[in-house]
C-alpha cells in the first residue's frame, strides 16, 4: 500500500515539475505580456497542484496536509489576480501592442468612450 | 472616521472571518493545542479590528449539486488549459491572442469575483478588465482562431452560469435570465 502511494507521489511530482518547467518555457518564449501571464496562471498552477498533491501522498501527516492545503488555496486565490492586475497595467500603460490581437474590443471600447467625452483624453487609453 | 461607510461589515461575517483566521493559524503552526488556538484568535481579532474588509453581499444558498459540477468543471477546465499552454510553450509556436468583452447577466460583486478568479484559472483565458458597475469582463485569449472568439465568450458565461447554479437564490437565476430548477 505505502509502495502505490509513494509512486503515485512520484508519478504527481514528476508532472508537476514538468508542468512548472513547461510554464517557466512559456514565460521565455511568449510574444508579449498578455500572453506571458497566461503561462503564469494555468500551468504553473496546475504544476504547484500536483506537487503538493505529490507531497501529500508522500508526507501522510495531517498537520502538513493541512498547510499544504492551504497553500493550495492560496496559490489558486492569488495567482488569477496577480494576473489580472500585471495585464491590467499592462494595457493601461501601453505594454500591449492592439495590432498583435486578432480581436481588441478593450481598445474598441475605450475609443467609444474617449469620443464621447469630447476627445479629451480622460483617463488612461492605450497607445496605439 | 471611515471614508467608506458601506465598508461596515456585520456581526455575522465577523465571526465567520474570525473562526477561518484561527483556523488558518492553527494550520499553520501544524498543531492543534489552546496556545495555539488562542494566539489565532487574538491575531484574528487584530487583523479584524485593524484590516476592516467590505462586506461581502450574498444573498444565495448553497447548492450542493451544483457545487459538486462547478469544481468538476474547474479541476476538468483547468488540467485541459494547463497541458494547452505547457504544450504551445513547448513546441514555442507563436500564438495569436484576441481581447473579448463579455456581458455577465448578475450583477452582484461576488459572482463577477467568482466568475473573472475561475476564468483565468481556467479556458485559455485571462480577465484583463473588469467594469463591475455594468458587470463586464475584459477577457484575453491566448492563441485563437476568428471562430473561436464566438465559443470562448460562450465559456465564460457558462462559468458564470455554474457559479450562479452553485451560490444563487432562485431570484437571482431569474434575474440573470437562467431557468430556476435544474
Amino acid at each position: 500500500m505505502s509502495v502505490l502511494l509513494d509512486v503515485l507521489a512520484a508519478g504527481c511530482l514528476i508532472a508537476g515539475s514538468a508542468l512548472a518547467f513547461a510554464a517557466g518555457l512559456g514565460l521565455l518564449r511568449f510574444p508579449d505580456l498578455l500572453a506571458r501571464s497566461h503561462a503564469a496562471t494555468k500551468p504553473q498552477v496546475l504544476g504547484l497542484l500536483l506537487m503538493l498533491l505529490g507531497l501529500a501522498l508522500r508526507l501522510r501527516s495531517g498537520p502538513a496536509i493541512w498547510m499544504l492545503v492551504l497553500v493550495a488555496l492560496f496559490q489558486m486565490v492569488t495567482a488569477p489576480v496577480a494576473a489580472h492586475m500585471v495585464t491590467r497595467a499592462g494595457y493601461r500603460t501601453g505594454k500591449v501592442d492592439p495590432s498583435s490581437l486578432v480581436v481588441d474590443e478593450l481598445t474598441d471600447d475605450l475609443r467609444a468612450a474617449e469620443r464621447e467625452v469630447g476627445g479629451s483624453s480622460q483617463g488612461p487609453s492605450p497607445r496605439s | 472616521m471611515s471614508l467608506h461607510p458601506r465598508r461596515r461589515p456585520g456581526a455575522g461575517f465577523h465571526v465567520l472571518t474570525i473562526a477561518w483566521l484561527t483556523a488558518v493559524w492553527v494550520a499553520l503552526w501544524g498543531e492543534l493545542s489552546i496556545a495555539n488556538v488562542l494566539a489565532g484568535l487574538a491575531v484574528a481579532l487584530l487583523v479584524v479590528r485593524s484590516l476592516p474588509m467590505p462586506s461581502i453581499d450574498f444573498h444565495g444558498r448553497v447548492r450542493p449539486v451544483g457545487l459538486v459540477r462547478l469544481a468538476w468543471h474547474f479541476v476538468r477546465d483547468l488540467v485541459v488549459a494547463s497541458v494547452q499552454v505547457a504544450w504551445l510553450a513547448l513546441t514555442g509556436r507563436r500564438p495569436r491572442s484576441a481581447v473579448i468583452r463579455v456581458r455577465l447577466r448578475s450583477h452582484s460583486d461576488l459572482y463577477l469575483t467568482l466568475t473573472a478568479q475561475l476564468c483565468s484559472l481556467i479556458p485559455g483565458s485571462v480577465v484583463v478588465e473588469a467594469h463591475r458597475h455594468d458587470g463586464v469582463l475584459y477577457v484575453h485569449l491566448l492563441d485563437v482562431a476568428d471562430a473561436d472568439v464566438a465559443v470562448a465568450h460562450a465559456d465564460v458565461l457558462a462559468i458564470e452560469e455554474r457559479v450562479l447554479r452553485a451560490l444563487g437564490s432562485d431570484d437571482e437565476l431569474r434575474d440573470a435570465g437562467l431557468e430556476v430548477g435544474r
